[in-house]
């Protein structure tokens, strides 16, 4: 615990560490966030990161490379709310219900089994919460590789995928096959999100995935501009929470600090109500705009 | 253990009533989000040294109230994730900040039924007896908009408030449900045993009461098992719900003369509102 008091705060590896994950993390649930806000999967998106995390605590148990267990249920998880049924919008929120049950019963019963089998305490609060603080700079190669994989995957169906995101009929109309291109994308985000959740926790996989795309469609309409604005914002929330976080240590009397999630979140929500405040502002400054001309000719 | 199977099946029939119609409106996210929500309160209630309940009912309802409001502005997923995220923030700010020892965290995640204790079983069932009366007074409204929207626009009913009126009932069920299975498996029955009842009947008063019977069998096999292997409840209560829609559907399919994907169509009722 030495290096809570130490002077500098880029000094600290945790942090540096928390820093440059954190952002790779941000920049890719953006990404992928803004095509999952579109196509209405945030149910889904959520969901996914419970069973990556069932798997990352059967991963523990089984004594496998955690990333492999987060991001291989991630995958099953998704594999099975497609053969469940996520075609139609209904069916998709009983798939993704009946998936999210199993997985939160099994996590149960892996918790107790680690509990079971290990002394250590603040297993379950750290699977299930995360926490950028603890996780290993080893990880980052891995991670770099799959977001980047998932990032270039994207790329390369970004034209399919937000056409059927928009328009399904039309999609297939066009000879999309819009089943593969959903089957695909849902593939992906389970990828993204089993990463960030082994990252940052499941509470912050949510948050990243779905505040800043959701605050950035509500202001961009363009793919390029809102995915980019995306990334910002969650980048942004990511590094001022990290610090906030790291500097809340000393806030207390009892020197204990409050978590990054907490903090993470507070600012996407404040980016969210921003944006929204700033639609409507514009919204209504737009109006009054053209209605001033239109006064002005009926004078002359 | 006489407590464990009072608790469990009041919990279990209100879950099946209430799941009922989450899965006829599609708001299985709210399901998931409002328990989360709950979850928070009593991590909250702990700090300030209140009676859990308060906690898991005001912070359940705050949920309900933030999504049915952020709904009409947002998409409804988009406003239930920032929601269910907000409130699970909360809850880890609340344990960073308290002394709770990781049972009792574990305990509100995957529930504790056979430590529930008699006195807490007449709240249980007053809030139980609330849901219900709610449940019956929006009876017929609740099942017109859930299946045709739009009729029950043109009939005139106040949808937006409807929602928000269902949403406080999810609120009010998911506090009572969290103590006993735990904020995390409350989801479960809400969803697999009515998207299982669903399958086999189109008739809206045999699939409601399909659902109770389902939901009851899960519970009590799941307690039953529980307390034999001595797992943990949320363990069997997750995967047993799966399971019956699983083996559910998986009969339909087999059985059906009429390939219909195995989903039915629940049919307009009497629309006499």
């Amino acid at each position: 615990m030495r290096w809570l008091f130490e002077p500098g705060l880029f000094a600290n590896g945790s942090v540096r560490t928390a820093l440059v994950l954190g952002a790779l993390v941000a920049v890719v649930s953006a990404v992928v966030g803004i095509f999952t806000v579109l196509r209405g999967q945030s149910f889904a998106g959520h969901a996914l990161t419970d069973v990556a995390t069932a798997g990352g605590a059967a991963a523990s148990l089984a004594v496998v490379s955690p990333l492999f267990g987060f991001i291989g249920a991630g995958v099953l998880g998704a594999g099975a709310m497609d053969a469940i049924g996520v075609q139609r919008v209904k069916d998709r929120d009983v798939a993704t219900g009946v998936v999210l049950g199993a997985a939160t019963g099994l996590s149960a019963l892996f918790l107790y089994l680690i509990t079971l089998s290990t002394s250590t305490t603040g297993s379950t609060q750290s699977i299930l919460f995360g926490s950028v603080f603890s996780v290993e700079p080893s990880t980052l190669p891995d991670a770099a590789v799959l977001g980047l994989l998932v990032l270039a995957g994207l790329t390369f169906i970004r034209r399919p995928l937000l056409m059927s995101s928009i328009s399904p009929e039309l999609a297939g109309a066009r000879g999309i096959r819009v089943r593969w291109v959903g089957l695909g994308f849902m593939v992906m985000l389970a990828v993204a999100v089993g990463l960030s959740a082994i990252v940052i926790g499941s509470i912050l996989s949510t948050a990243l995935l779905i505040g800043p795309p959701a605050s950035t469609l509500k202001v961009a309409s363009r793919l390029s501009r809102a995915v980019a604005l995306a990334g910002v914002l969650g980048v942004f929330a990511t590094w001022l929470g990290v610090i906030l976080a790291y500097d809340s240590y000393y806030w207390f009397a009892s020197r204990r600090g409050l978590p990054v999630s907490f903090f993470v979140v507070v600012l996407v929500m404040l980016e969210f109500v921003i944006a929204s405040a700033y639609t409507r502002w514009r919204r209504v400054h737009v109006a009054t705009l053209r209605r001033a001309p239109r006064e002005e000719d009926g004078r002359s | 253990m006489t407590n464990a199977w009072i608790s469990g099946t009041i919990v279990a029939i209100l879950a099946a009533a209430v799941g009922f119609f989450v899965v006829l409106r599609g708001s299985a996210f709210a399901a998931h989000a409002i328990p989360n929500g709950a979850f928070a309160g009593a991590a909250g209630a702990n700090l300030v040294g209140v009676n859990p309940l308060v906690g898991l009912v005001v912070f359940a309802l705050a949920a309900a109230f933030g999504i049915g409001v952020t709904s009409r502005r947002t998409r409804s997923d988009v406003a239930t994730a920032l929601a269910l995220v907000l409130m699970l923030a909360l809850g880890a700010a609340f344990l960073a900040t308290s002394n709770d020892y990781e049972p009792a965290v574990n305990a509100l995640l995957f529930g504790e039924i056979l430590g529930v204790s008699s006195n807490e079983i007449l709240p249980v069932a007053l809030l139980a007896a609330l849901c219900v009366m709610g449940l019956l007074v929006l009876y017929r409204p609740l099942l017109l908009s859930s299946i045709a929207p739009d009729l029950s626009v043109a009939k005139g009913v106040n949808v937006a408030l409807l929602d928000v009126a269902f949403l406080v009932i999810v609120a009010l069920s998911s506090a009572l449900a969290v103590p006993v299975v735990g904020a995390l498996l409350t989801f479960s029955l809400t969803i697999g045993p009515p998207a299982a009842a669903r399958l086999v009947s189109s008739r809206p008063h045999r699939a409601l009461a399909l659902s109770v019977v389902f939901s009851l069998a899960t519970l009590w096999a799941a307690i039953a098992c529980s307390y034999w292997t001595n797992f943990p409840i949320g363990f069997f209560v997750g995967t047993m719900s799966a399971l019956v829609y699983v083996v559910v559907r998986v009969v339909v399919a087999l059985t059906s003369s009429v390939r219909t994907h195995g989903r039915v169509d629940i049919a307009v009722p009497n629309l006499t509102l």
